[in-house]
C-alpha cells in the first residue's frame, strides 16, 4: 500500500513540475532564452494566492485570482523586459534573469513579508478511501486531478489549435516560422502569459504542502530545468514525461532509499543520506539520458 | 598616431601597478582612518576576485558556459575545512590537497560534460554541482546541512618563521598574492601559444579541430586549471570565514560567480575582479542604507545588461578609446 501511495505522491509532484516545465520549455525551445526567473513566477503566484485566499476567504477564488494576476504579470514582464533579451547571448540572459530573481524575491518580501500562511481548504482536509484500506489525502487528490486536467488541456491546446500549431512551428524552426508570416512576438507574449498562469497554479496548489516563502522558486526551478532537458527542449510531451519521471524518482527515492539504508546504516545517517541520494539520483538520471539521447527523450527540432 | 600607440601601453603597465600599489597600501590606509573593519570586506573581494577570475578563464576565454563553478569553490572549501577540523594545520598540505582534489573533481566533471555543448553543457555542469551540493548536505560527520565551523586556520611555517591565516592582515596579503599571481598568469596566458589555441577553438571549434588542434584536450586542460584555481579560492574563503556550509555549492552561488564575471567583463583579465568588487561593494553600500539591498542590486545588474553590453571593463575601455585622440 505504501508503494501505491508514494507512486501517487510522485505522480502528483511530477504533474506540478510539469506545470512549471511547460512554460519553461517553450520559452527555452522557441526563443532560445534561459529564463532563471521562471521560478519567481511560481513564487509570485503562490504569494498572490495566499494573500487572496486570506482576503476573500475562498480557496477557489484566491487561486483563480492568483492565476489571472500572475498571467498578466508574466505578460507585462515579457513585453517590457524579457523580449529585448531574446536576441542576446545566453550570458546576458543569465545576468538579466538572475537580477530579476533578486528584484522579485526582495520585492515580494517588501510587499508580503518573508512568508505567508496558506492551508488547504477545510473541506479537503481529511483523507479519502481510494481502495479498501488505502486512505489518501483529499487535497493531494485534488492536485492530481487539476494537474491531469491541465495536462490534457495543454495537450489539446498545443496539438489541436491554430495557436498550438504556430508554437510547434516556432519550436521546430523559429526563422522559418517567422518567414512564413507568424507574428512570433505577439504569440510569445501569449505563451509567456500561459506559462506564468501555470506557474501560479503550481505555486498555489503546492503552497499548503510545502511553504509559501521567499526563495521557494529557486530549488524547484532547477528541477524544472532538469525536466525539460530530459524531455527534450521545446517539447511539451517531453516535459510531461520528464516531469513524471523526475517526480517519481524524487518521491519514491526519498521514501524507499531511506527504508533500504536503515538496514545498513545507523538511523540518523540513513535519514540524512536517503533524501540526498534521491536528489542526486535525479541528476544522475539526467546525465544517463543525455549520454544515450543527447537531445533529450523527445527532441522538438527534427 | 603616436599618442594612440602609446596609450594602450601606458594602460597596460601603469594601471596594474597603480592597482597593486593601492591594494598593498589599503590595510595601512584603513588603519590610519580607523576603518579596520573594512579589511575583511577587502579580503572578501580578493577571495571572490580569485573565484570569479577562475570562472572567467573557462567561461570567457574557454567559451564554456559552466553553470557549476561553485562546485569547485565548495569542494576546495570543504577539503581545507575538513582537514583543519581533523587537526591538520599545515597550509602547504591544505593547498596541495585542495589543488589535487579539485583538479581531480574538475577532470571527472570535464571528461563527461565536455562531450556535450551549448545548453546541454550548461545543464550538465549545473547537475554535477547540485549532486555535490546534496552530497555535502548528507555528510553528517562534517556538519551536514548546518555546515562546518573550524577554530584553527591554515598555518604556513618555514623554520622559525610562521604565518597564521588567523591574522586578518596576513590573510589579506596571502589572498592578494594568490589573486595577483592568477591575474599575471591569465594576462600571460592570453598571448601565449596555448592561449591563442584556446581562443581559436572558442571562436570556432570545428575549424580549430580541422586545423589539427586537440580541441577536447585543450578544453579539458582549461577546465581543470580553472577548477583547481576555484578550489584555492574556496580554501581561502574557509580560512576567511572559519565556516563552510553546503550553501557554497548551491546553484545560486554559481549564478553569483557568473554574474560577477558578466558584470565585470567576460574574457577580460580584470573582469572577474572588477565584477566581484562592484557586486560586493554594492551589497555593502546598499546594505548600509536599506535591508532591501538585493532589490536595488537587481536593478543595477539589469541596467548593466541593457546599457553596458561588454560589462564594466568593456565600458571603461570603450570610453578610453573614445577619449583617445585620433
Amino acid at each position: 500500500m505504501l508503494i501505491f501511495e508514494q507512486a501517487l505522491n510522485g505522480l502528483q509532484f511530477g504533474l506540478m513540475l510539469f506545470l512549471l516545465a511547460a512554460g519553461l520549455t517553450l520559452v527555452f525551445g522557441v526563443m532560445d532564452m534561459i529564463n532563471l526567473a521562471h521560478g519567481s513566477l511560481y513564487m509570485v503566484g503562490a504569494f498572490i494566492a495566499a494573500w487572496l485566499v486570506a482576503l476573500t476567504g475562498s480557496f477557489v477564488l484566491g487561486v483563480l485570482g492568483a492565476v489571472a494576476l500572475t498571467a498578466v504579470f508574466g505578460m507585462v514582464l515579457e513585453a517590457g523586459l524579457l523580449r529585448t533579451l531574446y536576441a542576446r547571448d545566453h550570458l546576458s540572459q543569465v545576468l538579466a534573469t538572475f537580477a530579476l530573481i533578486l528584484i522579485l524575491n526582495d520585492g515580494t518580501k517588501m510587499v508580503f513579508g518573508n512568508d505567508l500562511p496558506l492551508s488547504a481548504p477545510a473541506a479537503l482536509a481529511g483523507p479519502v478511501e481510494l481502495l479498501p484500506g488505502l486512505l489518501y489525502p483529499a487535497y493531494r487528490l485534488l492536485i492530481l486531478g487539476v494537474g491531469l486536467a491541465l495536462a490534457v488541456l495543454l495537450w489539446l491546446l498545443v496539438q489541436k489549435t491554430r495557436m498550438g500549431a504556430l508554437v510547434r512551428a516556432g519550436a521546430a524552426n523559429r526563422e522559418m516560422a517567422t518567414a512564413m508570416g507568424t507574428n512570433i512576438p505577439r504569440l510569445f507574449t501569449a505563451v509567456f502569459g500561459i506559462g506564468a498562469a501555470l506557474c501560479a497554479v503550481a505555486g498555489a496548489l503546492l503552497g499548503p504542502l510545502l511553504a509559501v516563502q521567499v526563495g521557494m522558486g529557486e530549488n524547484i526551478l532547477i528541477l524544472a530545468f532538469v525536466v525539460i532537458v530530459i524531455g527534450g527542449i521545446g517539447s511539451i510531451r517531453g516535459a510531461l514525461v520528464g516531469a513524471i519521471l523526475v517526480g517519481c524518482i524524487d518521491t519514491l527515492g526519498r521514501t524507499f532509499l531511506q527504508h533500504a539504508l536503515r538496514e545498513i546504516l545507523p538511523p540518523q545517517w540513513a535519514s540524512a543520506a536517503g533524501p540526498a541520494i534521491a536528489s542526486i539520483a535525479v541528476y544522475v538520471f539526467m546525465a544517463v539520458v543525455l549520454a544515450i539521447k543527447p537531445q533529450g527523450l523527445f527532441p522538438a527540432r527534427g | 598616431m603616436l599618442s594612440e600607440a602609446k596609450h594602450p601601453d601606458l594602460r597596460r603597465t601603469v594601471a596594474p601597478l597603480c592597482a597593486a600599489a593601492f591594494a598593498i597600501a589599503l590595510p595601512f590606509a584603513l588603519r590610519a582612518f580607523g576603518l579596520d573593519f573594512y579589511l575583511s570586506l577587502a579580503s572578501r573581494i580578493v577571495v571572490f576576485g580569485v573565484a570569479a577570475t577562475s570562472l572567467n578563464l573557462v567561461l570567457g576565454y574557454g567559451g564554456m558556459v559552466s553553470f557549476g563553478h561553485a562546485a569547485f569553490v565548495g569542494v576546495g572549501a570543504y577539503v581545507t575545512g575538513v582537514m583543519i577540523s581533523d587537526g591538520v594545520q599545515s597550509g602547504v598540505l591544505h593547498l596541495a590537497a585542495t589543488v589535487a582534489i579539485t583538479a581531480l573533481v574538475a577532470l571527472v566533471i570535464g571528461l563527461v560534460s565536455l562531450r556535450t555543448r551549448g545548453v546541454y553543457f550548461i545543464m550538465i555542469t549545473l547537475a554535477f554541482a547540485q549532486m555535490l551540493y546534496y552530497l555535502a548536505n548528507s555528510v553528517k560527520g562534517y556538519g551536514g546541512d548546518e555546515g562546518l565551523n573550524i577554530r584553527a586556520r591554515s598555518l604556513f611555517s618555514l623554520g622559525a618563521w610562521t604565518l597564521d591565516l588567523k591574522n586578518p592582515l596576513a590573510f589579506y596579503y596571502v589572498a592578494l598574492a594568490v589573486l595577483a599571481l592568477s591575474l599575471v598568469a591569465l594576462a600571460r596566458f592570453v598571448p601565449s601559444r596555448f592561449g591563442r589555441a584556446v581562443l581559436a577553438l572558442r571562436d570556432d571549434d570545428v575549424r580549430a579541430e580541422a586545423l589539427g588542434f586537440p580541441v577536447y584536450r585543450c578544453k579539458l586542460a582549461v577546465f581543470v586549471v580553472a577548477g583547481a584555481l576555484g578550489g584555492v579560492a574556496g580554501a581561502l574563503s574557509v580560512n576567511l570565514q572559519g565556516y563552510v556550509s553546503p550553501n557554497v555549492l548551491h546553484w545560486t552561488q554559481s549564478g553569483t560567480l557568473m554574474v560577477m564575471v558578466i558584470l565585470g567583463g567576460v574574457a577580460t583579465v580584470w573582469g572577474g575582479l572588477v565584477g566581484a568588487a562592484v557586486l560586493l561593494l554594492l551589497q555593502e553600500v546598499l546594505g548600509a542604507y536599506t535591508e532591501h539591498w538585493e532589490f536595488w542590486t537587481g536593478w543595477v545588474l539589469l541596467a548593466v545588461v541593457l546599457f553596458a553590453r561588454q560589462g564594466l571593463v568593456g565600458l571603461l575601455a570603450k570610453r578610453a578609446r573614445e577619449k583617445a585622440p585620433r
